[in-house]
């Protein structure tokens, strides 16, 4: 039975129960009754979905051993070409695609780079994020693109005091694409090989998996779903924004670490990096109901960015020295 | 330094048990024993990484209880490590002095320092290594000498030595052993531990055997020999070291001809049949290590022919694309044609260590567990279950990862690897270097019983004795270039260590591969 747990339960029980503790200690600070609500926790899962799509493909990458640094521009590169196409076309089906696109063409570069100039990932990523950037801004003649409305602006909209399943599209898109992101990494060859080329990239290359390839696939396939992001912040914004989620790629990387992914690579999961996204966005939301100043929360959130780790690596050196 | 009745256990498991033991001034004592048997946990014990439960230790009648490895330091107990501890980027001098800078209100005083490192290297006999260069630029044997002159540095009048020849190639393990002669002369003692009973019995003054967590034996190792060490250590004799499968040479299964990588080997050809088990000797650099990786495409490639006779392609033909495209996908084609090969690094390349032994084990072949593109997990948790007790693995289950495992058992998954995969072709790089006897006499047994199903074996060793115990033809490497394969009963170990070492063999025809 524990066989078909791939993930080991002791780690995501840490997850939740980060969770709980973050609850917890709101209640104590006495944040008002309202943080606790039905409705609060769907905003903070909606105020999730961009960061949680982006960490599932930053959880491929990391679980790989590799980092991308380039998702924050790629989100603001994907949402412009998706208002660039829809405004020339006005058909969801060239600009979502489009978008998408964007995002796993920007993705591939970024393997190609890794894997054939051999530049370690961190460099070969941040310079796609000046890239990226620059390119946004130079499509997008260094201002936003506004499109005529589209369905997209919909897909962050819920219904308040609905019944509980009553998610709004986008949270739904980020549960079926982590479904899909999870069966890939657990149930797939190509998970197994993740995992191998993560903990050790000459083992994985000594048996024959094919490490090139796969890696470009890896960062391909974390751009793709970095575009999904940038396609679901368009219709968030119902236009392109070269200038928008600045900096979103360390919350990204940050909700994949909190989620249990080691930054050596070979270890991370699906559900963890969710967990680890939303307890971003829970932070903001207490921080927010607190009535604390923007600053004050990014102090909270750094901190506990800090401990998360700390607690995890605290619970990893237990567990190597059993 | 004493040691009175010192007990240890983690949890339920009794890792030592009323150990005593004493080392004298200006002695080395050779602490010999299996993997598991306590030695560990003992070195720990001795230098403050944990502490016992029992017992007491004296050095000089003063009880000696360090707290920290950095307790026992000051107290004068060093450890050397079998992971070297020094920082590669600053100099050796940096490194000697380093956690103890004689300071004068903050300022280095250089000169001092100069004159204390210097000192140091020139107790071990090696006052020629230059105090400016920075480590990562030394040999792993000059790096260990340094770590030693550390040690001294800090005013150490008992080394622990943990493996310390484990990475050096023989003309370093000289230097250190000279090095360990000049000490003890100047009266400090040395606690050796090691896998290589031959060193042991060279460098030792006395051994104390452990066994369980019990120390079953000690005496002066001028009275003892290695087959009574043996015994002691496995409990049992030695005639099971080498258990004999009978097997039986069949068809040509591999031939490689003129071989030549970017530097080593250098034109080399060899053809191996089934049910045989070919092994080559020579010393390290001999680019032995160099030949089997190139065969399995691991290693560039300058020109020649791999292929299997089965399937009569050339597997030995590269292009730079297909390097920069489907990088593994030169050694996924030697997997798919039979091809297996055990790392001799076994821990940074061999196995992903963080990963399960299912995993490891499963790498190469996960088709079985996999139905229409879908990976079934359980279904290789039973199979893997079934392997690790073929195997003969201790561990809790296959999904305990590969690092909890001692070297043996992590040795066994390494070669379980290519029983797993069902390889024709099983390609070993000193496939039991550093791992303890019951694990080789367990190898040995699964490479003979390999051989009788008519699987053909490769085997690169250092280890005389195994070459001769295990392999049914042998040849030896010198700079790149294969001597003759002759049946093992042709040569003697002095001929394989002249062959290895000559500079201009008359004596023994160079063929790049005759068959024998």
């Amino acid at each position: 039975m524990k066989a078909l747990l791939r993930w080991n339960p002791t780690l995501i029980l840490g997850q939740f129960a980060g969770l709980a503790i973050i609850y917890l200690i709101f209640f104590l600070l006495g944040v008002p009754a309202s943080f606790f609500s039905m409705d609060n926790t769907k905003l903070v899962l909606v105020q999730t979905v961009i960061v949680g799509v982006g960490a599932l493909g930053m959880t491929l990458i990391i679980i790989g051993g590799g980092i991308d640094l380039s998702v924050g521009s790629i989100i603001a590169l994907s949402s412009v070409t998706t208002a660039l196409s829809y405004k020339a076309t006005e058909s969801l089906l060239v600009a979502v695609p489009v978008g998408i696109l964007t995002g796993a063409l920007s993705g591939f570069m970024n393997g190609l780079m890794v894997v054939t100039l051999r530049i370690v990932p961190f460099i070969a990523t941040l310079g796609t994020l000046g890239i990226a950037r620059g390119i946004a801004k130079i499509a997008a003649g260094e201002r936003t693109v506004n499109p005529p409305d589209s369905l997209l602006s919909g897909l962050m909209q819920f219904d308040r005091g609905g019944p509980f399943y009553s998610f709004p599209p986008a949270v739904w898109i980020m549960f079926l694409l982590a479904l899909g992101v999870s069966f890939l990494l657990n149930y797939t060859v190509f998970g197994r090989y993740t995992f191998a080329l993560g903990s050790n990239e000459s083992t994985a290359r000594l048996c024959g998996v094919p490490v090139a390839l796969l890696k470009v696939s890896l960062y391909a396939l974390c751009g793709a779903l970095t575009g999904v992001s940038g396609v679901l912040i368009f219709g968030q914004l119902t236009l392109g924004d070269p200038t928008v989620a600045v900096g979103k790629e360390l919350d990204i990387i940050a909700a994949a670490v909190i989620g249990g992914g080691s930054l050596a690579g070979g270890e991370g999961s699906v559900l963890g990096s969710l967990i680890g996204a939303f307890i971003m966005s829970l932070l903001r939301s207490g921080c927010l109901k607190m009535e604390w100043p923007n600053p004050v929360q990014e102090i909270v959130i750094g901190i506990i960015i800090i401990f998360a780790v700390a607690i995890d690596q605290l619970r990893h050196r237990r567990a190597s020295s059993e | 330094m004493s040691i009175r009745g010192v007990s240890k256990s983690f949890g339920s498991t009794q890792a030592l048990e009323s150990i005593s033991l004493d080392l004298y001034p200006g002695e080395a004592l050779a602490l010999v024993g299996e993997n598991g048997a306590g030695k560990s946990t003992l070195l720990k014990i001795l230098s403050g990484a944990h502490t016992a439960d029992q017992g007491e230790l004296t050095i000089d009648g003063e009880p000696y209880l360090p707290s920290s490895p950095m307790r026992a330091r000051e107290l004068g107990v060093a450890m050397i490590y079998q992971e070297l501890s020094l920082a590669p980027h600053l100099t050796v001098l940096e490194n000697i002095l380093l956690g103890r800078d004689s300071t004068l209100f903050g300022i280095l005083k250089r000169s001092d320092e100069k004159k204390i490192a210097a000192r140091a290297l020139e107790r071990i006999g090696q006052p020629h290594i230059d105090l400016n260069t920075q480590v990562r630029r030394l040999t792993p044997a000059e790096r260990q000498l340094v770590e030693i002159a550390r040690a001294l540095a800090g005013e150490a009048r008992i080394l622990i030595m943990d493996e310390p020849t484990s990475s050096l190639t023989a003309l370093d393990t000289r230097n250190l052993f000279k090095a360990i002669r000049d000490l003890k002369e100047q009266g400090v003692s040395i606690l050796y531990v090691s896998h290589f009973l031959e060193e042991v019995m060279e460098i030792g003054d006395r051994a104390v055997i452990l066994r369980d967590g019990r120390s079953v034996a000690e005496g002066n190792l001028n009275e003892l020999t290695i087959p009574e060490i043996i015994h002691h250590m496995i409990g049992r004799d030695i005639d099971e070291f080498f258990p004999k499968v009978p097997h039986q040479p069949g068809e040509t299964i591999l031939r490689v001809e003129n071989l030549e990588g970017l530097r080593l080997p250098r034109g080399v050809s060899l053809e191996v049949r089934r049910g045989e088990i070919i092994g080559i000797g020579g010393l390290v650099g001999a680019g032995r290590s160099e030949f089997l990786r190139t065969i399995f495409g691991l290693d560039p490639l300058k020109k020649g022919l791999v292929q299997v006779v089965k399937s009569k392609e050339n597997l030995a033909h590269s292009s730079p694309l297909s390097a920069l495209w489907v990088d593994g996908g030169e050694i996924r084609k030697r997997w798919q044609a039979g091809l297996g090969f055990v790392s001799e690094d076994r821990k940074n390349e061999g196995l992903a260590t963080s990963l399960s032994i299912g995993e490891n084990l499963s790498l190469t072949r996960l088709k079985p567990y996999t139905q229409r593109g879908i990976f079934l997990p359980w279904k290789r948790y039973q199979a893997c279950s079934e392997w690790i007790r073929k195997l003969g693995i201790v561990c809790r289950s296959p999904d305990q990862p590969v690092r909890a495992l001692s070297g043996g058992n992590q040795q066994k998954v390494a070669f379980g690897r290519l029983l797993h995969h069902d390889a024709d072709l099983l390609l070993l790089d000193e496939p039991t270097r550093g791992i303890d006897v019951a694990s080789k006499a367990h190898l040995y047994r699964l490479i003979g019983e390999a051989a009788a199903q008519g699987k053909a074996v490769v085997m690169v060793s250092s280890y005389l004795p195994e070459l001769f115990g295990v392999c049914d033809r042998l040849a030896v490497m010198r700079k790149g270039i294969l001597s003759e394969l002759r049946p093992v009963p042709e040569w003697t170990e002095e001929q394989v260590m002249r062959f290895a070492v000559a500079d201009n063999s008359t004596e023994i025809r160079i063929s790049g591969g005759a068959l024998g």
